[in-house]
């Protein structure tokens, strides 16, 4: 289970959020809704720890963020704006070396099965491939991130096609279906049901 | 999590292998400007015997800050970097990895091709041992040290003039161990005292470093 108790977040002197409070519990998906600039990426930045809040505290089954640390990032897979693969390496070898650095080593079969299910082909280097294949070689990680419980994922659905944007609505609900928890953001139509904390109406309010 | 490290390193070997032209910079530079010194002083043995062990320890610090630009930056742009601080080994334990990486690349070749720039310079036989002894022990340190400023400057603008300004006066003491014990030993003395305090050295970098390069990082990233 995560919470985020009384978080605030400021940058460069300004604002974003204050007081901002929510919990997430096994099989929940929330969508961090907001205009550009409201804080989503931040937000989520603070979820996964690579952002150190302004004010209060992230805690995953009742413990601070902080003192798990390891402990923590074990549970979660975070993709962020930036696809995280290389582009000297196939798509194989990227993803390989994804999981093997999450401590969640894969074989190559459930490599190539992955990426096959993406519609990435696994062996041609990343630099041939289009930005929408790149992010689909990115999102392949969903696909063997068990078992890890919390995806954070900031614009899944940026650069894809209609095809792709099903693929990983489906992995997403899949997802939640086994009891695992979503938060993301996006500006596409996505088909997913879930909660919505809107980073405006915080601004209004604060 | 051993596994998790093996692997890092075994990444950035393939990376560095795909990306040969990268990896040949700092080597190359160290050819070069070792190779143009007996050229411009002219072939007088005994001052190039002389000046040696200078020289090939200053090109030496200077080829390891050239490349130290690269250790994280590519990791930093692609969001690579985001996912190793959310990877299941601990920070300190990646940055260790990564530096080890980065010195078989860029360090490791120096030292052996060392044997090599000595000939050019009349180095007698006897020398190539302890230069080669005190390089291997100096460079990976000098990685290490390199390795801090590098996390530091991080997606700093005019962040390789920053880095230089940051680890000069810390590589300083390892050039004044390092060329001062092959000096010793030309001198006809033993230069094992510097050898030693190079290897207690590297012994307190490979401690402190990773944790200080980790820290780092944390704040780049911010």
């Amino acid at each position: 289970m995560l919470e985020a108790a009384d978080l605030g977040c400021e940058r460069g002197g300004r604002a974003l959020f204050r007081a901002l409070s929510f919990s997430l519990a096994p099989g929940e998906l929330v969508r961090v809704a907001g205009a550009n600039g409201r804080g989503k990426t931040s937000l989520l930045r603070i979820l996964c720890g690579l952002l150190a809040p302004t004010a209060g505290e992230v805690r995953w089954s009742g413990e601070p963020i902080r003192s798990l640390k390891e402990e923590y990032s074990k549970q979660l897979v975070y993709l962020g704006h930036a696809p995280a693969v290389k582009d000297e390496l196939t798509a194989a070898e990227n993803l390989s070396i994804a999981c093997r650095l999450a401590g969640n080593a894969r074989s190559r079969d459930e490599v190539s099965a992955a990426l096959r299910a993406l519609g990435v082909p696994g062996g041609v280097f990343v630099k041939t491939l289009s930005q929408g294949q790149r992010r689909r070689a990115a999102l392949a990680r969903l696909a063997l991130s068990r078992p890890a419980a919390l995806w954070l994922l900031d614009e899944p659905l940026a650069a894809l096609d209609a095809q792709a944007a099903r693929l990983v609505e489906g992995l997403v609900a899949e997802h939640t279906a086994q009891g695992g928890m979503v938060v993301y953001t996006t500006h596409q139509e996505a088909r997913l049901e879930g909660r919505v904390i809107n980073l405006d109406a915080m601004v209004e309010n604060a | 999590m051993l596994d998790v490290l093996l692997g890092l390193v075994r990444r950035d070997l393939l990376l560095a292998l795909r990306n040969k032209s990268d990896v040949g910079t700092a080597l190359l530079f160290f050819v070069i400007v070792t190779s143009l010194f007996p050229l411009g002083i002219g072939a007088e043995p005994g001052l190039l015997r002389a000046i040696a062990p200078g020289v090939i320890w200053v090109a030496a610090l200077l080829s390891s800050m050239l490349s130290l630009g690269r250790l994280f930056a590519a990791d930093h742009a692609d969001g690579t970097l985001e996912q190793m601080v959310l990877g299941a080994a601990p920070l300190g334990a990646v940055a260790a990895a990564k530096t080890l990486a980065h010195w078989l690349v860029s360090g490791l070749p120096l030292v052996l091709i060392a044997p090599l720039i000595a000939l050019q310079y009349d180095l007698p036989l006897s020398l190539y041992g302890v230069l080669v002894l005190s390089l291997l022990l100096g460079t990976p340190t000098l990685s290490l040290i390199g390795a801090i400023g590098a996390a530091l400057t991080l997606g700093l603008r005019g962040g390789g003039v920053l880095l230089s300004l940051l680890v000069l006066p810390l590589y300083v003491p390892v050039l004044i161990m390092g060329a001062g014990g092959v000096e010793m030993a030309a001198a006809g003395m033993s230069g094992q005292g510097h050898l030693l305090l190079l290897a207690a050295m590297l012994v307190g970098a490979a401690a402190f470093a990773p944790w200080a390069i980790a820290a780092a990082l944390r704040i780049s990233l911010e």
